[in-house]
């Protein structure tokens, strides 16, 4: 028995989101299973490898309908990853999905060797990522993915912040010869506001200001937004970076709106070393200039107890959190 | 198809050329290449549908090297299959060479990076269950080291392989009983290999690893149908060559210029002892 998991928002959030026309969507997660359903449908060569994950994959219709698509290797992520990129190297088009924290941890030698540097081009498929499993604690949180994965050459990182985000990132995972890891969260997430047509390599410009910027990804833009959307109310203006590629990122568009940005705050479900706000940092830094900086994420310590809404909220991922940090930023 | 004489011929100068270039280039994983020498002259000459004109052919068989630190006589062998010319192995780990000294795809023949050991059988277990989805009649092998089997995920491959009837899969251990800190046995024993294949539901023979026959019927159809076949190899390390034979200190040692003329006094002896026909 569990206790009932409070909300990611409170009434205000919920009320604010409402205010900017966003609607419900579903969890990532669902996104991309149905998303790669939909496309081995119509692709034989289109394969799911397991490591009895195909439930918290979502990916149980998946095996049903197409039993013939989907490799299952047991709990075993070492072997899932060098099985998938065994077949990627024969023509398979491989989706290996495994919950994030095996997958990145586990299996980093793997991913390194066997998909990156031979140039597999797999798709990895971290799920239930961050700190979606809550208070199942630290075993099963991965807070140190992007920073072990952007270390390794040859490989693209894309945090999806919504369900646009998340079926492009797995259809452009497809189609890209290359290999990619694709991070998702198991939580309903709103849908954000709609903007030009993806591209994988480019961040989207989801609110435009001319005070601040936040950049954020996966599953924690939407409380960068509203908290953008409060601070308006107080006349302070700011751009929301939704940045779902970690890896390229996209330093001509966070470059040229930090640059006219009194503040920046960045903003991951991930320990706050050598995430997407050390990207940032150092993409700013190297371009000598200087707004006020903030990294918001995970601290280095044991994460408290707690579900994920619990947990965003200890650190300050939320509407009221992120407004009041960017509001002590901006002080004089 | 070339006989066992001149087969014999072939490994004497493959041991002499895999000299040759760690000596050139001053390193070397010395005694598993001479190890392994005969089981790469019988897989390449002999089994291996694999040629620099079909290597891009998706029907081709695959050789992934587990043991990828036992590359010099690898690339010497693929050179001697028309990959490359010989002489461009004079680059082998110098500054800015595509010869590094572990197996990598840039090299015309090579099928995966490797070097890091525990990754071959998983990566072959992949691309055998590929094979099978896709109905092609290619097989896939694989050399382990065995000091490498203390690498647990080849024990899960192991496993998978079972599970998925991988016949057309095949391991081949060079067992030369030692490692780099000493003999297996002491170091993490895997004795007993063939009983722990065995087990985890695989068709396994145990042969002579220096013997062409005993590589040519062990190795040219998979043992049994629906079980990926093992073959324990058991060689010498640091073969063909007296004073590195079993000799732990050779796993990446380099000839000094003495013990160089030696080794190739040695190989060429055996080289004209052999018989004029071949
Ligand atoms: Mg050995």
């Amino acid at each position: 028995m569990s206790a009932p998991a409070p909300s990611l928002f409170t009434e205000a959030a919920i009320k604010t989101a409402e205010g900017l026309g966003l609607t419900k969507g579903r969890a990532n997660l669902e996104v991309f299973a149905d998303t790669l359903l939909t496309l081995a449908t119509s692709d034989k060569n289109v394969l799911a490898v397991t490591s009895d994950s195909r439930g918290s994959g979502k990916l149980v219709p998946f095996g049903q309908a197409l039993p013939e698509q989907i490799v299952e290797v047991g709990i075993a992520e070492q072997n899932l990853v060098g099985i998938a990129a065994g077949l990627s190297s024969v023509g398979k088009n491989v989706f290996a999905v495994s919950p994030a924290c095996f997958l990145a941890a586990r299996a980093l030698e793997q991913i390194k060797n066997d998909v990156a540097y031979s140039d597999n081009p797999v798709t990895l498929v971290g799920i239930s990522a961050g700190v979606s499993y809550g208070a199942l604690g630290t075993t099963h949180h991965s807070l140190h993915d992007f920073a072990a994965l952007r270390a390794i050459n040859n490989l693209r990182i894309i945090a999806p912040a919504d369900n646009f985000e998340a079926r492009e990132a797995v259809l452009a995972a497809a189609n890209l010869q290359e290999p990619v890891y694709l991070r998702f969260g198991k939580a309903a997430l709103y849908n954000l506001p709609a903007t030009d047509r993806f591209h994988v390599d480019k961040v989207r410009v989801l609110r435009q200001g001319k005070d601040a910027t936040f950049i954020a990804n996966g599953e924690t833009v939407i409380h960068a937004l509203l908290a953008a959307a409060l601070l308006e109310q107080r006349g302070i203006t700011c751009n929301v970076i939704s940045a779902p590629s970690i890896k390229p990122l996209d330093g001509e568009t966070v470059l040229s709106l930090a640059a006219d940005s009194k503040a920046v705050i960045t903003v991951e479900e991930h320990m706050v070393n050598g995430g997407l706000g050390e990207a940032c940092a150092a993409l700013i830094a190297q371009a000598a200039i200087n707004p006020k900086f903030k990294i918001m994420g995970i601290p280095d310590e044991y994460t408290v107890t707690g579900s994920q809404a619990d947990i965003f909220r200890h650190y300050g991922i939320s509407m009221e959190g992120l407004s009041e940090t960017m509001l002590g930023l901006l002080e004089p | 198809m070339l006989s066992d004489q001149q087969l014999a011929r072939k490994s004497l100068e493959y041991r002499r050329d895999t000299l040759r270039w760690i000596k050139h280039s001053g390193a070397g994983h010395t005694g598993g290449s001479l190890s392994c020498t005969d089981i790469l002259n019988v897989l390449y000459n002999r089994i291996l549908r694999v040629s620099p004109q079909s290597f891009s052919s998706p029907t081709r068989d695959r050789y992934i090297q587990s043991k990828g630190h036992s590359v010099e006589s690898l690339f010497v062998v693929l050179a001697d299959q028309g990959f490359y010319q010989q002489e461009e192995l004079a680059s082998l780990c110098r500054y800015e060479s595509h010869f590094v000294g572990h197996p990598t795809k840039k090299i015309p023949g090579v099928e995966q990076n490797t070097g890091a050991l525990g990754h071959g059988l998983p990566i072959s277990a992949g691309i055998a269950i590929g094979g099978k989805l896709d109905n092609a009649d290619f097989r896939v092998f694989t050399l382990l080291g065995d000091g490498e089997l203390a690498e647990g995920s080849n024990w899960e491959a192991a496993m998978a392989a079972a599970h998925y009837k991988l016949d057309n899969l095949t391991a081949i251990v060079d067992c030369n009983t030692l490692q780099i800190t000493g003999h297996t046995a002491n170091v993490m024993n895997n004795e007993p290999l063939a009983e722990k294949f065995q087990a985890f539901g695989w068709a396994v023979r145990s042969i002579d690893g220096h013997d062409i026959r005993e590589l040519t019927a062990a190795l040219s159809t998979p043992l049994e149908t629906g079980k990926p076949s093992a073959i324990i190899a058991r060689t010498v390390k640091g073969k063909g060559v007296s004073f590195m034979e079993n000799v732990g200190k050779w796993h990446h040692g380099v000839p000094s210029d003495e013990e160089y003329a030696q080794a190739l006094s040695e190989l060429n002896s055996a080289l004209k002892a052999l018989p004029e026909t071949c």
